[in-house]
């Protein structure tokens, strides 16, 4: 049987990461590429680089990450966070990354879906969706809205129909972030999870609200999550990876447990 | 020297990095002269069947391949390189090399799903290999290794002697063929951690009989 993957998602700005982390060890806690060897050998499924550069001349420092995480780390990962176009998405791909995540350039230019899939392959498309409950209206019948630009723009398109016209466009997986769980570390948003999960027939990566194991229980059973991603919990020494997957092994969720 | 051949399929980068992190040479290329030198090739890919057998059919690499099986060096499929060694592919409806006898079939949505487990397509993430025969390459394989798959279709040999190890989903399909010197894995060896690792290695180091 397949298992749930966990996923640590790391913030890089200007090539370094950007939270505080307590590690064990000799990681130099600012540089992505020892903190993505520290999750690889850690027994991370897969792993998520976000690239928050404001500034674009600054991009290609993300790209020189990439290659030297593609030496270092023998798992798939992905990036995402400024990519708009299929030149962006083939630069990051040829560094060495598996997957390339389309969020607010998706939103605008539904294209850009179809172009990457047709270009690089269904299964090197994620789709980002950063959504919002705003209540169920005629305009948004799931009550679930997309937001772009980091939660400042109302996009006035429902979550769900977006979720499922992506796959029709060739997305191969998508990454589902509430940003109403975001940062609370109160768990995942479930009805949402479960939600596009359900009516999607391609992976689902939840994400946003995990604080403890639990919530990782709750959002790959009752949110139906293919895979879950994990930040701070991780990243502040609360938990370990190893420790959150035995949590999930004992409770009967499919986990990978050797590596 | 070892030749990871290029067609056109995917990033084969990763290939290329996690053998030479191994400590292995090797070179991606589709040059039928540098096919023909290396010692042992490798067949990687993600990508449709259709497209993928139109570009090794336009670079002349069918040859290249069938020549190599049977000049006896060791080979190792990966992925869709695994699925177009077969004599034909649902995907596109494709006529494929014919190295293996038997089909790549798509995974059917009614079948995965028939226990209920609300299973998708494709196949993505980490999933057991059981072994059906012992092979070196896989002689340091435990049960609980897990590997990396990304995949809609899988091969179906038509001779049982040629699967080595299948695995769960919704059905049991065969995640691993092979015969003489000759092994192919539905799975991504280079990016499935240690235990995939270590089935590089030992392909680098294989003496097949």
């Amino acid at each position: 049987m397949l298992s749930k993957r966990i996923i640590p998602c790391l913030d890089v700005r200007d090539g370094k990461t950007t939270k505080g982390i307590k590690f064990k060890g000799n990681v130099d806690i600012g540089d992505p590429v020892e903190m993505a060897r520290f999750y690889y050998e850690s027994g991370a499924d897969e792993i998520v680089f976000y690239d928050i550069t404001a500034s674009s001349e600054k991009r290609d420092i993300m790209i020189d990450v990439v290659r030297r995480v593609a030496e270092t780390i023998f798992i798939p990962f992905s990036v995402g966070g400024g990519i708009r176009t299929l030149e962006d998405m083939r630069k990051v791909l040829l560094a060495g990354a598996e997957k390339v995540s389309v969020n607010s350039a998706a939103v605008r230019n539904p294209e850009i879906i179809s172009k990457g899939a047709e270009a690089f392959g269904n299964q090197c498309i994620v789709l980002g969706m950063d959504v919002k409950y705003v209540g169920k209206s005629e305009k948004i019948p799931s009550g679930y809205e997309m937001v772009i630009n980091g939660g400042r723009t109302f996009m006035g398109i429902d979550a769900l129909k977006w979720a499922i016209e992506a796959e029709k466009l060739g997305a191969g997986e998508i990454c589902l972030n509430s940003i109403d769980a975001d940062g609370t570390c109160e768990g995942y948003e479930l009805n949402l999870t479960s939600l596009i999960s359900e009516n999607v027939g391609i992976p689902v990566i939840a994400s946003g609200g995990a604080g403890k194991p639990e919530h990782l229980y709750d959002v790959l059973t009752k949110g139906k999550a293919d895979a879950a991603l994990i930040a701070s919990m991780v990243h502040y020494g609360t938990y370990s990876i190893s420790g959150i997957k035995s949590y999930l092994d004992k409770s009967g969720v499919k986990v990978r447990k050797s590596w | 020297m070892i030749a990871i051949i290029d067609y056109d399929a995917g990033n084969l980068t990763s290939v290329a990095r996690a053998v030479t992190h191994l400590g292995f040479k090797c070179i991606v290329t589709n040059k039928k002269e540098e096919i023909d030198r290396a010692e042992r090739i490798i067949f990687p890919g993600v990508g449709a069947a259709g497209s993928a057998m139109k570009s090794i059919k336009r670079l002349g690499l069918d040859k290249a391949i069938k020549e190599s099986f049977s000049s006896e060096k060791p080979i190792l499929g990966i992925c869709l390189g695994t699925q177009v060694i077969m004599e034909y592919s649902e995907e596109n409806d494709t006529k494929c090399l014919g190295i293996i006898g038997g089909k790549v079939l798509s995974f059917k949505f009614d079948e995965i799903r028939r226990n209920g487990l609300g299973l998708k397509i494709p196949h993505m993430g980490w999933n057991r290999i059981i072994l059906q025969k012992k092979h070196f390459i896989l002689s340091d394989l435990k049960e609980e290794d897990e590997f990396y798959f990304v995949h809609g279709y899988y091969p179906a040999p038509d001779d049982p002697a040629h699967l080595i190890g299948t695995t769960e989903y919704g059905i049991s399909f065969p995640s691993v063929i092979g015969y003489k010197n000759i092994l192919a894995t539905q799975f991504h060896p280079e990016k499935s951690g240690r235990p995939g690792l270590s089935i590089l290695k030992n392909f680098c180091i294989w003496k097949p009989c």
